[in-house]
């Protein structure tokens, strides 16, 4: 299968002298939902900037469906679709006007610019606002704004550079289901997030970036393989003692507050047991729940080593 | 396809560049049009009725080319580099970057938006003169080849200064020290004539003193300049300044990093 992106020992220092990336090697298959994430200030939007030609390499390549983007300007960039991390369209301009403009700069006929437009604002719940000026926009309506922009000429590699900063809960899902569904009709997609819940729902592959070195680049499932342990929390129908907890003998568990008490659970352990404990005594359990995001204490612990 | 492409997106361009400036009319063609009003009223009638004959023509009929093409290269720079600094100060200009409109094609954009301005301005200004004099043409292709060359030479002027300019006083700078002086020096008001030799010599290396004149000429058939030389450097500046433009855009100068 073709990779969408092929990265090879990218270097970016800038005029300041930081150097940003320090020789990141990254494939991103055809057809991917990909995360790369990583802390702030290591790497993921200078890269981005690379693959845009928004900021130009030290040294390195990268190529967009087997092309150079150096080389290949025109047939890479119709590829291609950025949604990046700050509102970068016109303020004054109308919606309709700033999707039709961007339609217009991939050489879309006018008749075609139209229906595209019509088309993505729909999808994105923005058609009723086509006719505002852009500054008039909630947060969460510019950043659809960008979604449907980066799409109106249908690229086939679509990044997103932290798309849902900001953005309230319900909003977040339906966008999820939005780049779900278009990644399911066949558009690569990168994603960029803080929110490691989101790459951990969406995203079958994962690269993780710190001080401009990629770290770790698998897929999701042996990424999350890899946690020795989680601690999940287990919520009680009813109040429990202290003392009657400390009577249940549950290894490695703490009682949190009188409704909750979570457990260490191993790498290779099921949490039968567990539920064998309470049944005994008599505990209705209302729920079961991770106490932080698998995903997130993998990071953590990845970033701590490296 | 490719061909057709390329003149999709500078259409968009040009028409997003007239959506601009006449989605802000009051701050774009109002006050041209306001300012040459009082310099056609106050100088050309009120002075001019007192200062009589200039280089052999009343005083009006001299100052009214001039005037005309001070519209036009004022507003003609002042467009292209509001628009195009004040894209690069909101990052919209990214959407025109990471798209794959050739360079070339980002410049004549923009450039034909720089000269669309300064035309319309100029084409207000010149309605407005009607109030003031009977203006003839004495040869129209002339005026019109010399007007068009020198909105676009100062389209790709501020161009050039939209691209290295990183705050608004950047874009400020130029037209207050540089455009204003050449303008007010370069023969709109008076005729070379009356300058000493030091000051005729010092005339000659201003290039807004040949567009005036040579605009003049097409209004009145008569020049302080010669024209073919004139119609020649015009093509120069167009040349060099589209060749440096280029350069700069192809090394992303003010614009990747």
């Amino acid at each position: 299968m073709t990779s969408a992106i092929s990265i090879k020992d990218l270097y970016k220092t800038y005029g300041n002298g930081h150097q940003a990336l320090k020789g990141v090697d990254l494939e991103v298959e055809e057809g991917d939902f990909f995360a790369l994430l990583g802390p702030n200030g290591a790497g993921k939007s200078t890269t981005i900037g690379v693959i845009s030609t928004l900021v130009k390499q030290t040294s390195g390549t990268v190529s967009v469906f087997g092309k150079d983007v150096a080389t290949h300007v025109y047939e890479t960039k119709l590829d291609l679709g950025i949604v990046p991390q700050e509102v970068n369209f016109s303020l004054f301009e109308k919606v309709m006007d700033i999707v039709m403009t961007q339609a217009g700069y991939y050489g879309l006929p006018r008749a075609l610019a139209r229906e595209r437009t019509e088309k993505y604002l729909k999808k994105l719940g923005l058609w009723d606002k086509r006719n505002n000026r852009a500054r008039m926009l909630s947060g969460g309506m510019k950043r659809r704004l960008m979604i449907a922009r980066a799409l109106v000429h249908e690229p086939r590699l679509l990044i997103l550079d932290e798309p849902t900063a900001g953005v309230d809960i319900e909003l977040r899902r339906s966008m999820w289901e939005f780049l779900q569904e278009i990644n399911d009709n066949g558009t690569t997609i990168i994603l960029t997030t803080h929110y490691l819940e989101e790459a951990e729902s969406l995203c079958r592959n994962i690269a993780i970036i710190d001080e401009g070195r990629i770290i770790e680049n698998t897929s999701m499932k042996l990424l999350l393989n890899k946690l020795d342990s989680q601690t999940l929390v287990f919520d009680l129908r009813e109040e429990i003692e202290p003392s009657a907890f400390t009577a249940l003998s549950i290894e490695r568990s703490r009682l949190v507050d009188p409704h909750s008490f979570e457990v260490d659970i191993g790498k290779d352990e099921d949490i039968n047991g567990v539920f064998q404990h309470l049944q005994a005594h008599n505990i209705g359990v209302k729920g079961l729940r991770n106490k932080t995001n698998r995903l997130e204490q993998l990071f953590l612990a990845r970033l701590k080593s490296a | 396809m490719l061909a057709n492409y390329k003149y999709i997106a500078f259409e968009t361009i040009l028409v997003k560049e007239i959506r601009r400036f006449a989605r802000i009319w009051v701050q774009t063609l109002v006050p041209p049009a306001i300012t040459i009003g009082l310099y056609f009223l106050i100088f050309g009638n009120l002075i001019g009725r007192r200062i009589g004959d200039m280089g052999g023509f009343d005083y009006m009929d001299f100052i009214v080319p001039g005037l005309i093409m001070m519209a036009v290269i004022q507003n003609s720079y002042a467009n292209v580099v509001s628009s195009f600094f004040s894209q690069k100060f909101q990052r919209s200009i990214e959407e025109l970057l990471v798209s794959p409109v050739p360079n070339y094609v980002i410049l004549c954009g923009f450039i034909a938006g720089g000269v669309a301005r300064g035309l319309a301005v100029g084409f207000i200004v010149t309605l407005m003169s009607f109030a003031f004099t009977d203006l003839s043409i004495y040869n129209l292709p002339i005026t019109i080849l010399v007007v068009l060359m020198t909105a676009i030479v100062f389209s790709l002027a501020g161009f050039l200064n939209a691209l290295f300019a990183n705050s608004f006083d950047d874009i400020s700078i130029i037209p207050t020290f540089v455009l204003t002086p050449l303008i007010y020096l370069g023969g709109v008001f008076y005729s070379v004539e009356l300058l000493p030799s030091a000051g005729r010599i010092v005339s000659s290396f201003n290039p807004i003193f040949y567009m005036v004149n040579t605009f003049r000429y097409g209004f009145l058939g008569s020049s302080d300049v010669n024209i073919v030389w004139s119609l020649g450097m015009l093509c120069l500046f167009v040349l060099v300044l589209y060749v440096i433009c280029i350069a700069l855009l192809r090394r992303g100068t003010g614009l990747r990093h």
